[in-house]
């Protein structure tokens, strides 16, 4: 089994007074592509905003690559290899070319300019208008704009917050289709969804209620989990 | 030819030139003087508006502070001008720390702090009880330095290094995480840019230009009462220059200070009534039709503006 990338382990967290996260634990190993699955308000935003700093866990453990980040700065974890997503995904009012530099200010002028090359050979649509800004881009292109710019930096590990979100059938399809394609370098991926249309990407899935793992395992144990089919597939 | 090059021959170089040639055939000095001031504070907005999204309503207060820095350290120490506009920027600076806090608002928030804070700026220096030290609301008096020749020199390199930051802003890393800040500070954090630190920085900037440039106007002026160097019109002139031109740009402020602050001279004085009416048309005419500035027709015709 390929070693642990990603350790959550008994997290809580929340905001004020209200608590969301009740002990959540989660792993993903290096190279494995894990689906968070959980409807509204199950947590998974929330757990995200934990595992990316910008909500305090309150209690818990949290390791990436061995080291302890419970209490690093989100920009130094997102540099230490966490690459994050957002719904939206890229900054509109800048260009194209701007929003995949963003995504790998950090490293050196050569490796940023050799990986943006390579990010566009990926993209052509959005290589093609690289000058323009990014809010001129359709919601299908912005997503891939997102993904572009959030592996710029070479990351380990990419969160995604439902990639999903406003894309018509067609163009979830694609972007599915663009993980794939990423898959099997190396590169981890925790994708949180509603849609189960992921679930084609997944190595391990976990189902999040109420702020704790109800189910973790593979896409095919799911299947056979009566309960779990009607929740999340509608099957009876 | 690399982009921060082109950007630099086209508008630090001709700026510039003309700063520095025009008082040799142009004898009103005052006027060639004042627009260096507003060049300069346009392109100090620029950096903490244009590029990281704070709007600073109270700008002038590090204009002020550099002022009373420089005539202070004059005044009572009688240190070298030269020496005084280096106290006079730190005197910038360090108002910048004070104000760090007010970072954490944004937008209309944000402003409104930074006028107020501006305000009680202007109100402790113009205090009465100060009189020993800030000459109170009697105002400041540096014949002894007075050297206008030399302090517009001094104006025009505080100008020449502005611009410097400008294209650097427009060119670097450290201008494209500052605007990524601007876009959204959340986002920004996690495409892995410390918001803190840059943001700080880019104030910090900001502060030490109006700084800067408040103690060479306090040299070049030598006479001088708290309401001039507190003004709210620097702040409101150089936000709006900076904006009719098209902020975000090194072009932009420079279009807008020639242009506005070109009519403001040309007719503002004599026929007051016309200049208001023009202004007011030109603005909303601007906010209506361009309202990311002048440049965004450049912008439009698919140009790499500097």
């Amino acid at each position: 089994m390929a070693p642990e990338l990603l350790h959550a382990c008994g997290l809580e967290s929340g905001y004020g007074r209200v608590q969301v996260l009740w002990g959540t634990e989660l792993v993903v190993r290096e190279g494995e592509t894990v689906v968070l699955l959980g409807a509204n308000g199950a947590g998974k935003t929330t757990l995200l905003k934990v595992l990316m700093g910008l909500l305090e866990a309150w209690r818990g453990e949290l390791r990436f690559a061995g080291a302890d980040i419970a209490h690093t700065r989100t920009d130094r974890r997102v540099r230490s290899g966490i690459a994050y997503m957002s719904e939206i995904g890229c900054f509109p009012g800048l260009t194209i070319e701007e929003n995949i530099r963003i995504g790998g200010q950090f490293m050196t002028a050569a490796a940023l300019r050799a990986r943006i090359d390579e990010l566009y050979a990926i993209f052509p649509a959005i290589a093609q208008r690289r000058k323009a800004l990014a809010s001129s881009l359709s919601g299908g292109q912005r997503k891939m704009l997102g993904i572009a710019k959030a592996l710029a930096g070479n990351p380990r590990l990419l969160i995604m917050d439902e990639p999903s979100a406003g894309l018509s059938p067609l163009f979830v399809k694609e972007v599915i289709r663009a993980l794939e394609g990423f898959r099997g370098q190396g590169l981890s991926f925790l994708i949180a969804e509603q849609n189960v249309k992921f679930l084609e990407l997944a190595d391990r899935v976990y189902t999040l209620e109420g702020g704790r793992i109800g189910f973790e395992g593979s896409v095919a144990a799911m299947h056979e989990n009566d309960a779990l089919r009607r929740a999340y597939f509608g099957l009876k | 030819m690399p982009r921060w090059l082109r950007h630099t021959l086209l508008t630090v170089v001709p700026v510039i030139a003309a700063a520095a040639l025009l008082p040799l055939g142009y004898s009103n000095q005052l006027l060639l003087f004042n627009f260096v001031v507003f060049l300069t504070l346009a392109q100090g907005v620029n950096v903490i508006y244009g590029f990281t999204g704070y709007l600073p309503f109270g700008y002038v207060g590090f204009f002020g502070a550099g002022a009373y820095g420089f005539s202070l350290c004059v005044l009572h120490l009688h240190m070298a001008p030269l020496a005084a506009l280096g106290v006079g920027a730190a005197a910038a600076i360090l108002l910048g720390l004070l104000l760090t806090p007010l970072l954490r608002l944004s937008g209309a928030y944000f402003a409104i702090a930074n006028l107020a804070a501006s305000l009680a700026v202007y109100q402790v220096v113009s205090n009465p009880n100060l009189e020993n030290i800030t000459k109170g609301p009697y105002g400041i008096s540096l014949s002894g330095v007075f050297n206008p020749t030399l302090a517009y020199s001094v104006a025009v390199l505080i100008l020449a290094a502005t611009l410097g930051l400008a294209v650097y802003l427009r060119n670097s890393r450290f201008g494209l995480s500052l605007q990524a800040i601007r876009e959204d500070a959340i986002s920004a954090s996690m495409a892995g840019i410390d918001v803190v630190r840059s943001r700080t920085l880019a104030w910090l900037l900001s502060a030490l230009v109006a700084g800067l440039s408040g103690g060479v106007f306090a040299w070049y002026v030598s006479v001088f009462y708290p309401e001039t160097v507190f003004s709210p019109e620097f702040s409101i002139f150089a936000i709006v220059f900076a904006l009719f031109g098209g902020v975000a740009t090194v072009t932009g402020p420079i279009l807008g200070v020639i242009i506005l602050y070109g009519i403001y001279n040309a007719i503002g004085i004599s026929t007051p009534q016309y200049f208001q009416l023009l202004y007011g048309l030109l603005i909303m005419g601007l906010v209506l039709f361009l309202p990311n500035g002048l440049v965004s027709l450049f912008k439009r015709w698919g140009i790499d503006v500097p």
